[in-house]
């Protein structure tokens, strides 16, 4: 248990040092490295990748938003076919992100067993 | 290792990458949804903190000495720079900080690029665009008015400085800070450019002289007899209260040109017909200018006033400042694109434009040898044609190759293989004249305007403005009003260029052009003690003893009632101003309405209709926001022009010129038994009293619906857009709530009204005000986007605030950037 939030954690960290500099889809490479060296069950490891990527990119989407009391997210989530819901927009963020951190874990998993 | 289930996982994640990499999609792509929702990379980063600080200090070394930059409540600039060519550095750099997709868009738009960002469009409608750009000479014209520009040493030395500061800003530019519509599309900025300075005033040039009706005319000339074409067209407007007073008189022409010996027969009398379609820009682009001497104010001091009406855009074009140097203090609004403030005042004067409407577009039927188009017929024999092939990018598909021919009267902009938006496509080629494509140094005028003191330094900046031919109205402290129509108009023989002409000869080139002192000028001093304005809206420059031809494409209503209202007006205040501007008073309504009322069988209505008729009837004929009648009235007058219209017209499918309203109201109102009222598929013969009654019936459905729609007042029929140039609803403003329309002072239409509102009294400590529909950042995450809108449909104004260099502790100031080279 301790080891699946650890690994969130680090997965979380990595991915936000990869965003500040390289593009976006490190944060796949991010839970690949630290999910390969914290093993897990790939079960657990998916989701160590899926749970991380969608606190940090719902957390960080919502953090923006509120800053800007959602005039952007609202003006995007019409434009999404989202009814200009900013709620489901940052769950769809925090979503795409988890998918690809969620795969990028599971990889490693199965490379380690 | 699992080895098949590790290779499966491996795939799939690189598929879900490479599936959010890219863009998806047919003709509207989506963005590429992986960087797009990035919150680190995507649009995210550009949900602008509502309470950003905008402090900062910046190191650039393009700059010659210090700078500095203050911020007011409404993020206006208030530019404070140590000489001209660091004001025009700094003015780049903020014009690409706060509006760098649209300024690099438009440019985009001027140069026929447009595919290459939005692709092939449907039914190829952004090749289509692009080729038309292109072909009417844009880019040419923009390198050919590079070339002056860079003559002049203060232009050169400003432009230079301009683009250096825009690239300035786009060097230091990440990823993720690029504006939302780059990431939207997936692309990135390219280096700025003088070129594209050029670019943006040939854009202006094209948005402003870039119409006319010559293939609709040529065809409603093959269509109708003499008879009645002269009463569908006439050559002048009853109504017409003209830029320069009725009377005036004018000195006998500087260049007299001469119609050809063929005129008749080869022209005039030609049954022409064309299928080609052109494109245009909106036919209403016009606007208001007027300055009032002091003898008409409460101040004692003159007023200038502006309004030019454009296109509704976010963002929007303007973007307003502030720019002080040792030599000038200048306060406007500018062009992201261009140095200068285009339309503002200074310490000593304030000027204003509005568009002269003059028609500088003229087209010519040109016989090529063959389908090469390598030869055409021109004075007798065979002369070779220039050819170049255009290259077009398109997104996502193939470059598209277009090879346009040349000719001595300019390129060809159709033929066979570029009908323009026509469906029916064309067997013959036209060629284009259009005077903006000639040399010219527009923005010389601007760099001018910035430290002009008075009236002879206005009219040393305007002699050299060749196009767009502009109304620039001209007051200042000394008491000095003035309105010039300047612009190099080619002379022309009586009806030259209304139609497309004959391009076998030269005997129908353009001869030469009107001697600039011979423009349309009016001067009123501080001894005047006649009219005490100058104005204009756009109408007919001069009554008919000017000594040139001058066409018919002058819309008159918002000129008469400007005149109208300015007369009658004395000890004239800023908030009279404030209330002409935003005036909703549509005389053409008023004009029209009697005679409606004349004409209506009253007692053929049911109770319901006699309620429409009576909202009507008791209207103020103010194109207010909650009114009924503007919409009673338009729902009316279309099915009235239908009725007595539509029968001869729809007896041809070639596409002709409509008549203008004021051509109809005229002609009901000289004579109630106007010969098109008879319906020429009918047997008896309508009158005037069948068929307004029968068009108020018709109208009656309509209003039902509109009612039911919720749509029976005005604004919200009528459904005002500030629109995004992407034309995306969501970041748009719709369905704004102000009133107005075509025809009134307030011009305020669905896409398109007044862009910027300008008051400025010339009192010892000037007292300006000004809105415009827009907000003075572009980034629709930003507070900044849209926070004019309101104000602007409500009528309010800002007040514009001219900082002096001891007030950087004002409360004003909201936030400072420090400019250095170190």
């Amino acid at each position: 248990m301790i080891k699946f939030f650890v690994s969130i954690l680090l997965i979380a960290l990595l991915s936000f040092i990869c965003g500040l500099f390289f593009p976006w889809w490190t944060i796949a490479i991010a839970a690949f490295i630290v999910s390969l060296l914290i093993p897990q069950r790939p079960l657990a490891s998916f989701f160590a990748g899926f749970v991380a990527l969608f606190l940090l990119w719902g957390g960080l989407a919502a953090y923006f938003d509120m800053a800007n009391n959602s005039i952007l997210s609202a003006r995007i989530a019409g434009m999404v076919y989202l009814h200009g819901s900013s709620v489901a927009l940052l769950l769809v963020t925090g979503f795409i992100g988890a998918l690809v951190g969620g795969g990028g874990s599971l990889t490693a998993a199965f490379l380690r067993k | 290792m699992r080895i098949i289930p590790f290779l499966l996982s491996l795939l799939l994640t690189v598929g879900l990458i490479l599936c959010l990499n890219r863009q998806w999609g047919g003709l509207q792509k989506t963005p590429p949804f992986g960087p797009f929702f990035s919150p680190q990379h995507g649009f995210w980063q550009n949900a602008e903190p509502v309470n950003k600080s905008f402090d900062g200090s910046l190191s650039l070394p393009g700059l010659k000495g210090k700078g500095d930059v203050y911020f007011d409540e409404n993020l206006v600039p208030h530019v404070f720079a140590a000489n001209h060519v660091d004001a025009s550095y700094i003015q780049g750099y903020l014009h690409a900080r706060f509006r760098l997709w649209q300024m690099e868009f438009q440019t985009f738009a001027a140069a026929g690029r447009v595919s290459e960002v939005l692709g092939a469009g449907p039914g190829n409608a952004y090749i289509n665009y692009d080729r038309s750009m292109r072909r009417l000479g844009m880019v040419t014209a923009a390198k050919a008015a590079l070339e002056e520009m860079e003559k002049d040493s203060v232009v050169k030395a400003d432009c230079d400085a301009y683009t250096a500061g825009v690239n300035a800003y786009i060097s230091q530019l990440k990823g993720s800070e690029l504006p939302l519509e780059y990431k939207l599309l997936n692309y990135s900025p390219e280096p700025w450019t003088n070129l594209k300075i050029a670019l943006f005033v040939k854009y202006m040039a094209y948005d402003l002289a870039g119409h006319d009706n010559d293939f609709e005319m040529t065809n409603a000339k093959s269509f109708f007899s003499k008879e009645d074409f002269a009463k569908l067209y006439p050559e002048v407007q009853d109504s017409v209260d003209p830029i320069i007073p009725k009377g005036t008189r004018f000195s006998p022409p500087g260049f007299a040109p001469k119609a050809p010996a063929t005129v008749d027969s080869q022209y005039l009398h030609f049954p022409l017909t064309v299928t080609a379609a052109e494109s245009k820009p909106d036919p209403d682009n016009g606007s208001n200018n007027w300055a009032i001497s002091g003898s008409k104010t409460m101040s004692h001091r003159p007023i200038l006033c502006n309004d030019p009406h454009l296109s509704t855009n976010l963002p929007a074009i303007w973007y307003q400042m502030q720019i002080h140097t040792p030599d000038y203090n200048v306060y406007g609004v500018s062009f992201p694109g261009a140095p200068y403030v285009i339309i503002g005042f200074n310490d000593s004067c304030a000027w204003g434009i509005t568009n002269a409407e003059r028609d500088v577009r003229d087209y010519y039927t040109i016989k090529f040898k063959d389908e090469t188009r390598r030869e055409y017929w021109y004075n007798g024999k065979w002369v070779p044609a220039d050819q170049r092939v255009d290259t077009i990018v398109v997104k996502g598909g193939l470059p598209f190759y277009d090879t346009v021919a040349s000719t001595v009267f300019g390129p060809v902009m159709y033929d066979p293989s570029f009908p323009g938006f026509s469906e029916e496509g064309t067997t013959r080629s036209y060629a284009v004249h259009w005077k903006p494509a000639e040399p010219s140094d527009e923005i010389r005028t601007f760099s001018r305007f910035q430290s002009m003191r008075n009236y002879s330094d206005y009219k040393e900046a305007i002699v050299t403005f060749k196009s767009p031919g502009q109304n620039f109205v001209f007051a200042d402290k000394g008491g000095v009003v003035a309105i010039w129509q300047q612009g190099e108009f080619p002379a022309k023989w009586k009806e030259q260029g209304r139609f497309v002409m004959p391009g076998e000869d030269s005997s129908y080139r353009w001869q030469g052009s009107i001697p600039q002192q011979e423009n349309p000028t009016m001067l009123l001093d501080t001894l005047d003690s006649g009219r005490g304005f100058v104005s204009s809206a756009n109408q007919l420059p001069v009554d008919t003893s000017y000594p040139y031809y001058l066409g018919i494409d002058f819309p008159p209503y918002r000129g008469l009632i400007i005149n109208r209202m300015l007369s009658s007006m004395n000890s004239i205040t800023t908030a009279d101003m404030m209330s002409m501007q935003k005036n909703n008073y549509d005389v053409f309504a008023a004009m029209a309405r009697p005679l409606l009322l004349r004409n209506i069988h009253e007692e053929r209505l049911s109770t319901d209709e006699k309620n429409y008729l009576n909202v009507f009837r008791n209207w103020n004929c103010q194109n207010d926001p909650n009114e009924e009648g503007p919409v009673i009235f338009q729902y009316w007058w279309r099915h009235l022009t239908k009725d007595i219209y539509d029968d001869e017209f729809s007896k041809s499918s070639l596409n002709m010129m409509r008549p203008y309203e004021s051509t109809l109201l005229e002609s009901l109102l000289k004579d109630s038994a106007y010969s098109f009222i008879d319906n020429v598929n009918t047997p008896e013969k309508e009158t005037l009293q069948q068929v307004v009654t029968a068009s108020f019936l018709q109208a009656v459905p309509d209003l039902a619906a509109a009612a039911n729609a919720g749509k029976l007042t005005w604004a919200k029929n009528k459904d005002t857009w500030v629109r995004h140039l992407l034309r995306i609803p969501q970041l748009s403003r719709t369905n704004v709530p102000i009133g107005g329309g075509v025809h009134c002072i307030n011009a305020a239409k669905k896409l398109h009204g007044p862009s910027w509102r300008m008051i400025v009294e010339l009192t010892d400590k000037t007292q300006a005000y000004g809105i415009y529909p827009g907000g003075q950042s572009g980034n629709p995450g930003s507070r900044y986007y849209d926070n004019f809108v309101d104000k602007w449909a409500a009528g309010d104004y800002n007040s514009l605030w001219v900082m002096g260099p001891g007030e950087v502790k004002d409360s004003h100031v909201k936030w400072t950037v420090h400019f250095s080279n170190q």
